[in-house]
């Protein structure tokens, strides 16, 4: 595939990969610190080129449920938002999920509650990967940590998407969406044909030929023994992305006595605490989970019986520990350093806190 | 039924569409839903869009009309049809996907995304049952509830005071540009049917043409939450209904009627 | 070689395109690169910043609090952001928008006169790059070339009359350039 080197955001780049990764239609509604995903689209005016549609809603709700609209369809849809948004969409978040629809839905997070703050933030991943919205549901999250990735994530997230017919979102923050890096872009993949369509997505409701019988994209299911069926399937198919899609990376883990856990942003400020720390003899690695659901609860398990300590480094108030802990039931110490509100921790921060809170502290 | 024995195919003056499938409808007797599902795939029938069309069911009575409708479907969350419409009927400009929405999902939860559709001209069909009632969920007041209505919300009848006034969203919304067509239609006599179907033929035309949005309410009776008779609900329908929703053409070709 | 700049003065004054343009010069040149603007209200006329980062190893976190290069363009800027350069690195500042020098004996400090300058020549638009060309004076991290490269992918082609005018403005900053207290 023929590489080019461009120069972007990492908002610029979501929309890039939505051109070129043949998505049919991006619906959404303008929030900072996102808002350059529409804008670039706009400017892009890919209708001309690939015949995307790019629409404008008048609110995260209805952007959302236009998603669910094109999705049901079978067409290749997304949207983009920030906190406050996505919290609005959460209602068709868990239709989508219901009703078993493919869909990009990325999230630049910003500082919360409420109004919050427009900085960079980590503190939606409880709702990114535990629901969000009612009923017993999963999104798939991938969490990008460079530019590159959230471009990447696009393609991937598409995969994935149609494979397990579920929302997937692509869990970012402010940092992320607005640091411009390099960035190698692929060739175009074409939108696929009516014919594609009906290849890659036979379940949905495109149009009912006469030949047979009418679908229906719903997650209503008035008997409750056949919802619960419904639900049983549902967690089937999200241990199957446990067993199947767990997704992450490891640096410097070799000869660490203590690992960081962390994602996006954090990761790689973490990752700059790790040659700090390794500058003062301190020998630490990283894990950095690319999938938060499914988590990498194994790798963190194997990681937790040969480390002292695992710190991990999160701009929240501690959500992913709760995670880490679990998966290192208590074999190691499991300590969280965050900063939030929109406020990013220094490498040397983190570092303090390694020291500090596990090594210290043994 | 259809007896061969009786019917003779050279006698049949009316057979019942392939567009509905054959479950029975779980509206209640005397209730317009039936009649207006009949009608919209009548008209999908013989203009031969059936494996075009695509149905957009809201929340409320009409939640199970996928059921009904022998064309693929989407079961919308509760007011938001008209963006699962607008979506649709974008990335399939030649389809014609229509909503079928009653008054609380359409007129009040469902309120930003029925103007903005409207506004924009998406170019879909809505169709707009109002009976001034929540019926699914067992008779609560509606946006259209008349004044001094009893609904099980507004048990001593609804007031000004208290509740604002019944919202004519059709007026409303023929006020906009995006809207080419808007009509309140009715379903309670065989003349008022015929009519309806017109306005129903008229709609997904307007939609082959690639007109905007057209809008047909119909009013209805809800004999089980008005607590009345199917034949007296229409009575009341006729005496109180249409006078405050007056039943004719309010927009038509992008003009406004008058 | 690592570089960590940042860039600081008034919105309008070309502070995030100054550093689009060295990123972008950094990118043709092979190196990695990052740019990460202050966002929100402070973009809407208020105070701007940028901070750059050109390396030749992959770069870990974009988001930096200590600085090899403070370039300064108003007084804010530099009561924001010069206790922010490392020890033993440079800080940059126009003289015309700070009316209190700094005052750190333990960096590099230089001035250039653009602001002045390039009213004088009626060339106020490219202004920024003769800041430009005063900071590659003092750390040449992007060759000449690769400034011209930069250029020719940032803007867009409709604009690409107008580089010459800032090459030459790039060269005016080198010439601008002075020493106030160096180590």
């Amino acid at each position: 595939m023929a590489k080019e080197l461009k120069l972007m955001k990492g908002n610029e780049a979501i929309a890039e990969a939505a051109i070129r990764s043949g998505c049919d239609g991006y619906f959404g509604y303008p929030i900072t610190p996102q808002s350059e995903v529409m804008e670039y689209l706009m400017a892009e005016k890919p209708w001309e080129r690939t015949g995307m549609v790019v629409l404008q809603a008048e609110s995260e709700t209805s952007s959302i449920n236009m998603v669910y609209g094109g999705a049901g369809v079978g067409k290749k849809v997304m949207t983009s938002s920030s906190s406050p948004g996505i919290s609005l969409m959460q209602e068709g978040l868990t239709y989508l999920a219901g009703a078993e629809l493919p869909a990009i839905i990325a999230n630049v997070v910003r500082g919360g509650p409420g109004l919050g703050t427009i900085q960079p933030s980590q503190a939606d991943y409880f709702q990114a990967t535990k629901g969000g919205g009612h009923g017993d549901y999963q999104l798939f999250v991938l969490a990008p940590a460079t530019v590159q990735e959230m471009y990447d994530f696009v393609f991937l997230g598409w995969e994935i998407a149609f494979k397990y017919r579920n929302p997937v979102m692509i869990l970012s923050d402010g940092a992320i969406g607005q640091v411009m890096e390099k960035l190698y872009v692929g060739d175009y993949v074409p939108r696929w044909t009516d014919e594609e369509l009906k290849k890659n997505a036979p379940w949905a409701s495109y149009g009912k030929p006469a030949n047979r019988e009418h679908h229906i994209i719903t997650s209503l299911e008035l008997d409750s023994a056949k919802q619960e069926e419904h639900n049983h399937k549902l967690q089937a198919k999200y241990r199957e992305m446990e067993e199947k899609e767990v997704r992450f990376e490891t640096i410097d883990c070799e000869d660490a006595d203590y690992i960081f856990v962390a994602y996006g942003s954090s990761a790689r400020i973490a990752q700059k605490a790790i040659q700090l720390g390794r500058e003062k003899g301190i020998k630490v690695g990283l894990l950095r989970p690319i999938t938060l659901f499914p988590f990498p609860k194994k790798p963190i398990a194997e990681f937790s019986k040969k480390v002292k300590g695992i710190l991990t480094v999160e701009m929240s108030a501690g959500q992913m520990v709760e995670d880490v802990r679990l998966a290192a039931e208590f074999r190691c110490p499991v300590e969280h350093f965050g900063r939030y509100g929109g406020i990013i921790h220094t490498p040397h921060e983190v570092l303090e806190a390694l020291e500090e809170k596990i090594i210290k502290a043994k | 039924m259809f007896n061969p024995d009786i019917v003779k195919p050279e006698n049949l003056v009316y057979k019942r569409t392939d567009v509905l499938t054959k479950a029975v409808m779980h509206y209640c007797p005397g209730c317009g839903h039936g009649t207006t599902h009949r009608i919209v795939a009548e008209v999908i029938e013989e203009m031969g869009i059936q494996d075009k069309a695509i149905c957009i069911a809201p929340v409320g009575c009409s939640v199970l009309a996928y059921n009904y409708f022998e064309v693929d479907s989407l079961g919308a969350a509760h007011g938001r049809a008209p963006a699962l419409a607008t979506a649709i009927q974008r990335l399939f400009p030649d389809h014609h996907t229509f909503t079928y929405q009653g008054d609380g999902d359409l007129a009040a939860i469902g309120t930003a995304e029925t103007i903005h559709a409207c506004n924009r001209g998406e170019n879909i069909v809505i169709i707009f049952i109002n009976n001034g009632i929540y019926g699914m969920t067992g008779g609560q007041m509606a946006p259209t509830t008349l004044i001094g209505m009893k609904t099980a919300t507004s048990p001593y009848g609804r007031t000004v005071e208290l509740n604002g006034y019944p919202l004519q969203i059709t007026e409303l919304l023929a006020e906009l540009p995006g809207t080419y067509y808007v009509t309140r239609q009715s379903v309670h006599t065989a003349a008022a049917v015929r009519k309806t179907k017109r306005a129903i033929r008229q709609a997904f035309e307007n939609q082959k043409n690639k007109k905007g949005t057209s809008f047909v309410e119909v009013v209805s009776n809800c004999n089980s939450g008005w607590k009345m008779t199917a034949p007296k609900a229409n009575e009341w329908m006729v005496e109180n209904m249409f006078v405050k929703y007056p039943i004719g053409d309010i927009k038509v070709d992008g003009e406004k009627v008058k | 070689m690592t570089e960590e700049i940042i860039i600081a003065g008034f919105g309008g004054q070309g502070v995030l395109s100054m550093g689009k343009i060295l990123a972008y010069s950094g990118a043709m040149q092979d190196k990695e690169v990052s740019w990460m603007p202050s966002y929100g209200p402070e973009m809407r006329g208020g105070t701007a910043n940028v901070s750059v980062i050109i390396s030749d190893q992959r770069i870990s976190s974009p988001i930096i609090s200590q600085f090899d290069t403070a370039i300064i363009l108003n007084q804010q800027s530099l009561d924001k952001f010069e206790k922010s350069v490392k020890p033993g690195g440079v800080l940059l500042y126009d003289p015309n928008g700070v009316i209190n020098p700094p005052k750190r004996t333990d960096i590099n400090i230089y001035k250039v006169s653009a602001t002045e300058k390039s009213a004088e020549l009626g060339l106020a638009k490219v202004f920024n790059m003769m800041v430009l060309g005063a900071y590659l004076k003092i750390k040449p991290v992007v060759t000449e070339e690769f400034i011209e490269k930069g250029l020719m992918k940032s803007l867009p082609e409709r604009h690409h009359g107008l580089i010459p005018e800032n090459l030459k403005a790039v060269q005016t900053g080198k010439e601008l350039v002075e020493a106030v207290r160096t180590l």
